[in-house]
């Protein structure tokens, strides 16, 4: 890899960190994982001024019980959500899909916080975290804020998180007795996902009392599939539901499948995503 | 009694790799892991348009970048080159070849063509300048689609040649008119070769050391053709050939794509002699994506002849072939290796294979694994199924009534080649037993009958291809510019330890286990005293290097006689000193030893110190054990085999699942049957990529969108199944060791054997084709044009 000359500085906390960016500027770029930003700089993609490393900031890497929430250190690494008790007990869907990032190599180096910041549509947390209802916390120079999940993708590679900012830690309700699925649609296993749908469905006297679902790769940021949920929470089958997965959405057309392709695909996961999540 | 009928002791054995340790310990030096502390590093400035006109290079800007030491446009190194890039097989007589300079001088052809050259103190100075060189493009018009390349009217690659239309090679045999005409049966395909990055896991390098007082250059490449591009580097740069030593150090794979002569080796060379210092080039795997050969990328028309019952009667074929913007080393001659093989391991009366060399502005292709053979076997092997599905009958019994007849003796096929042994439905059988075959069928059943989501397929595909390039003579007759040859040296030291020095260059293959495994059962000394030099033209000057499944069945053979001019002449020394004649001398327990006496022997051990010594050496014979020979074959030998895959398909999705993959390969004597099993598994893999995955895709302008390993899809054992394979043996009648060579068997074997399972899955659904690759969207797309049309 040779990138366009860059300087760098490791961070040895937060707050260092955030005050690390302020020094450099907003050309600077936080580095966890690096594995969505690294290719990009051996591809000259991205020019960062300056990498503030915040990798061996070790106190961002936990999992915390919070009540009716678990609290993710943003630098905790896929793998260790995947493994994690706590997560795989309180919030299963997480843990499962943190299981299907890339391969062992990108989850072990891959961080919670990293993937959410990065702001990647075909990215497979962002959309269980908005499926989940997830809180994202971002520490800068005045403080720290707490974002909805519904409100921090903004766009394409675009997040709700300023230049001297950085994301410190994930918060996501426990679902107990919820059912859940993700399906994550790929050719190989380290691809992106074609499609994904994530569903976290509450059954009720007689029905479907709450339904999430979640679709990635199909559109600019990760989207909730709120016809699917209304139509479940009506009482529809997930057949006739899943129907309306692709409504409103507008998938890119690319070498893992056209425009078309994705829609089509959206509906045939969200029938699979919940008849698993009903089965569960 | 003769070497052959010896114990053997290592041949046959699956003898671990000598290679093992230092690559495991990372102990293995590759190019980029020379030492070379003063070298000037090299980057290449690349057209980022598919087509245009270069109206100036501007270099003010880079030459004032940090460590920067020379920038070159095309025009500024033109003085450099006594001739243009080498194409050393043009096909035909009247083959138009365009003039390829290492760097362009007046236009780009494709993304990624050279127009400039940096040279700086470090890799990451020259890159860094390199992206302010400015060069003023004038876009020209683009030619992507070969269709489109030779209609009226397209844009021209090369003005100057007037057409996109390389050359027309054509063939044929018997009355081939006359046999379509009264078929009842016929068969019309089209098939589509979608362009292949061949991804050798170590990129390219050159490093060029340079000796200003002596003129003298020590060219390093991870190149799988060392002698070859020693006397190419010669030529093309006017320098005496005495002058110029090629090392190819280790070298991680290639697949064919090293087997060719790059601007890079030619630049560095030139700027080494230039500046008078080391100057170094290590290819960045995005740049590897644009700047080495591409492989396949055909469109073939495909005819079978045919009785009602299936049998088949005539062959023919016309190809497109792909050739990119240039002719490489051996471009033109890619379809040609495969012009003789249309007809499989079938019978038939009569015989056409035509096929047209197009221009486009894409990355030259040339040579991957597998080379012409892989896009005939393919042809067949669906056209056969097609065949099978339009006489209503299994494919195994399409296959069977028009199988060739066991023969272990040279047999002329319609295509005009010399098959040298086979048993093809053995093998088949085998294979099909292997595979549960019925279950598979009543699986396949089963699951129609309850309409499953999931359905079953089962492809075959009964390959053949020829290899062990090959006989100078036919060499000739096909307008290829070197020889087929090969040689082997074998030195036995007075400390009873051999020297084997090969010309074949082994890049990933394991020859200096399999040519020990050779040399110690044929002079009765131990594996571990054999050792094995390749890749230096200054220690084997003699060779012609490794590609297309030649090393063993050419060079293996040269190493045999060798062992047999070691054994003949040691025979004369043990003869003399043990007072006997050579007619009383005998080979066993790996000794020379007394006819009736077998304590009275010698060993080649023991001989060659006497040879070393020479204070009692017969009249007339030289002293120390040594000898070398050159072999060329009289005839290519062909493997041949029956691979089986199963796949789910999900019906929904398009998402193609391999359940079951079987290969039984005929690839003749087994000298190593570990490395054997190793050729076939990655050989497969590399088939299944193409099957299902892989696709060199470009945009309308010409730009590579699988432009990285993100996108070209690669894939990974993950997506692979668990391989069964197993063996038929039916010696080559080619050559003394019966050997026929396996390094692409399983590339040119399994795609068709895929696509057939995925189109046999969906055949009630009135699917009868999909192109390769198979990915899901084209499976998806298929289901629904099918149900279209039947609904």
């Amino acid at each position: 890899m040779i990138p366009a000359p860059f300087e760098y500085e490791a961070a040895e906390s937060a707050s260092h960190a955030v005050e690390l960016l302020g020094r450099f500027g907003p050309e600077a770029k936080l580095l966890a994982g690096g594995h969505s930003l690294l290719p990009l700089m051996k591809l000259r993609l991205a020019q960062p001024s300056a990498l503030v490393d915040v990798s061996r900031i070790r106190e961002l890497s936990y999992v915390r019980d919070d009540g009716d929430t678990l609290a993710i250190g943003a630098l905790t690494c896929h793998e260790d959500v995947h493994f994690d008790d706590g997560v795989k007990r309180d919030c299963p869907i997480l843990a499962y899909t943190a299981g299907k990032v890339g391969d062992p190599q990108v989850r072990h180096r891959g961080t919670i916080g990293g993937t959410t910041a990065h702001g990647d549509p075909a990215s497979d947390v962002p959309t269980v975290l908005l499926a989940l209802g997830a809180t994202i916390a971002v520490t800068g120079p005045s403080g720290t804020r707490t974002i909805p999940a519904s409100d921090f993708f903004k766009g394409l590679f675009e997040v709700d998180v300023a230049p001297d900012e950085m994301v410190t830690e994930i918060r996501v309700p426990k679902t107990p007795g919820a059912g859940w699925s993700y399906q994550k649609f790929h050719h190989r296993a380290q691809d992106w996902a074609t499609v994904g749908v994530a569903a976290v469905i509450r059954r009720g006297d007689g029905g479907v009392a709450q339904a999430a679902v979640g679709l990635t790769s199909m559109g600019p940021t990760p989207l909730r599939a709120t016809t699917v949920e209304e139509a479940l929470v009506s009482g529809a089958d997930p057949a006739t539901a899943a129907q309306h997965a692709a409504d409103g959405t507008d998938p890119v057309s690319d070498v893992l499948g056209s425009a078309e392709y994705r829609r089509e695909m959206a509906k045939v996961f969200a029938r699979r995503a919940i008849e698993e999540a009903l089965s569960r | 009694m003769t070497q052959t009928e010896q114990a053997r002791r290592y041949v046959g054995g699956g003898v671990p790799r000598k290679e093992d340790p230092e690559l495991i310990t990372g102990q293995a030096r590759y190019v980029d892991d020379l030492p070379a502390p003063n070298a000037l590093w090299v980057h290449v400035v690349r057209s980022p348009f598919a087509h245009a006109r270069i109206d100036a290079v501007d270099k003010t800007r880079a030459l004032q970048m940090p460590g920067v030491v020379a920038v070159y446009s095309g025009a500024d190194l033109a003085g450099e080159w006594a001739d243009a890039m080498p194409c050393a097989w043009p096909v035909t007589e009247d083959i138009k070849i365009p003039k390829h300079w290492p760097v362009a001088q007046d236009a780009a052809r494709f993304a990624g063509d050279a127009v400039a050259i940096v040279v700086a103190d470090t890799r990451a100075h020259a890159k860094d300048a390199a992206e302010v060189v400015d060069v003023d493009y004038d876009p020209l018009d683009v030619v992507l689609d070969m269709e489109a390349a030779v209609a009226d009217g397209s844009p021209l690659v090369h003005e100057d040649l007037g057409t996109n239309a390389s050359y027309v090679w054509k063939l044929s045999n018997g009355d081939v008119d006359g046999v379509f005409a009264s078929a009842p049966v016929h068969v019309e395909e089209r098939y589509v070769h979608p362009r292949l990055i061949p991804n050798a896991i170590e990129p390219r390098g050159v490093l060029v050391e340079p000796s200003p007082a002596q003129g003298d250059v020590t060219v390093y490449s991870a190149t799988q053709i060392p002698h070859i591009l020693k006397v190419l580097i010669a030529l093309t740069l006017g320098i005496d050939e005495s002058k110029v030593r090629v090392i190819a150090p280790n070298v991680g794979g290639g697949f064919g794509s090293k087997l060719n002569v790059y601007a890079e080796e030619l630049v560095c060379t030139a700027l080494a002699r230039k500046l008078g210092l080391p100057v170094k080039w290590i290819e960045e795997r995005s740049e590897n994506y644009l700047a080495t050969i591409h492989g396949r990328d055909q469109i073939q028309y495909v005819e079978l002849a045919a009785t009602e019952e299936g049998k088949i009667l005539g062959v023919r074929a016309r190809v497109l072939a792909d050739m990119g913007a240039y002719m490489q080393l051996v471009t033109p001659g890619i379809p040609v290796l495969g012009a003789f093989l249309y007809q499989g391991v079938y019978d038939a009366q009569a015989y056409s294979f035509e096929c047209t060399g197009v221009f486009t502005n894409k990355t030259p292709t040339d040579a991957y694994r597998g080379a012409g053979r892989p896009e005939a076997t393919y042809a067949i092997e669906r056209a056969i199924d097609a065949l099978a599905r339009r006489v209503g009958k299994d494919p195994v019994e399409t296959r069977k009534i028009n199988f060739l007849p066991p023969f272990d003796a040279p047999r002329e096929v319609v295509s005009g080649l010399q098959f040298d042994s086979g048993n093809y439905e053995a093998t088949l059988d085998k294979a099909l037993e292997a595979a549960g075959y019925d279950d598979l069928r009543r699986e396949q059943r089963e699951r129609r009958e309850r309409d499953d989501t999931k359905q079953l397929g089962i492809g075959l595909s009964t390959y053949i291809e020829m290899c062990g390039l090959a006989p100078s003579q036919v060499l000739a007759s096909l307008r290829y510019s070197a020889g087929g040859w090969d040689a082997a040296t074998i030195r036995c030291h007075p400390t009873g330890k051999v020297t084997v020095i090969t010309g074949t260059s082994p890049h990933g293959q394991g020859h200096v286990t399999t040519w020990a495994q050779i040399t110690a059962d044929a002079l009765g000394v131990s594996f571990e005293d054999v050792e094995v030099l390749h890749g230096d033209t200054a220690i084997s000057p003699l060779g012609m290097d490794t590609y297309g499944s030649r090393s063993l069945s050419v060079g293996g053979i040269a190493l045999h006689y060798a062992a047999e001019k070691i054994v003949d002449k040691a025979k004369k020394i043990a003869a003399h000193e043990l007072e006997v004649s050579e007619d009383d001398l005998e080979w066993g327990n790996g000794r020379l030893q007394v006819r009736g006496a077998p304590d009275k022997a010698r060993t080649i051990a023991e001989v060659a110190f006497s040879a070393w010594t020479a204070h009692d050496l017969p009249e007339g014979v030289e002293p120390t054990l040594e000898a070398t020979y050159v072999f060329d074959p009289p005839n290519f030998t062909f493997p041949s085999g029956a691979h089986v895959c199963a796949v789910e398909v999900d019906t929904e999705t398009g998402l193609v699942d391999i359940v079951k993959y079987v290969a039984v390969d005929d690839c003749g004597n087994v000298i190593n049957p570990v490395i054997v099993d190793g050729q076939v598994h990655g050989g497969v893999a590399q088939g299944i990529a193409e099957a299902l995955y892989e696709e060199a895709v470009y945009d309308e302008n010409g730009v590579l969108t699988t432009s990285h390993m993100g996108y070209y899809r690669v894939p990974s054992a993950a997506e692979l199944p668990p391989f069964q394979t197993d063996r038929t043996v039916t010696p080559s009648s080619t050559n003394p060791l019966g050997v026929k060579g396996v390094g692409e068997a399983g590339t040119i074997a399994a795609p068709p054997a895929v696509v057939n399972a995925v189109v046999d899955a969906l055949t009630p659904l009135g699917v009868t084709h999909v192109d390769k690759p198979v990915v899901p969207e084209r499976v998806f797309e298929a289901i629904r044009r099918a149900k279209g049309g039947v609904a």
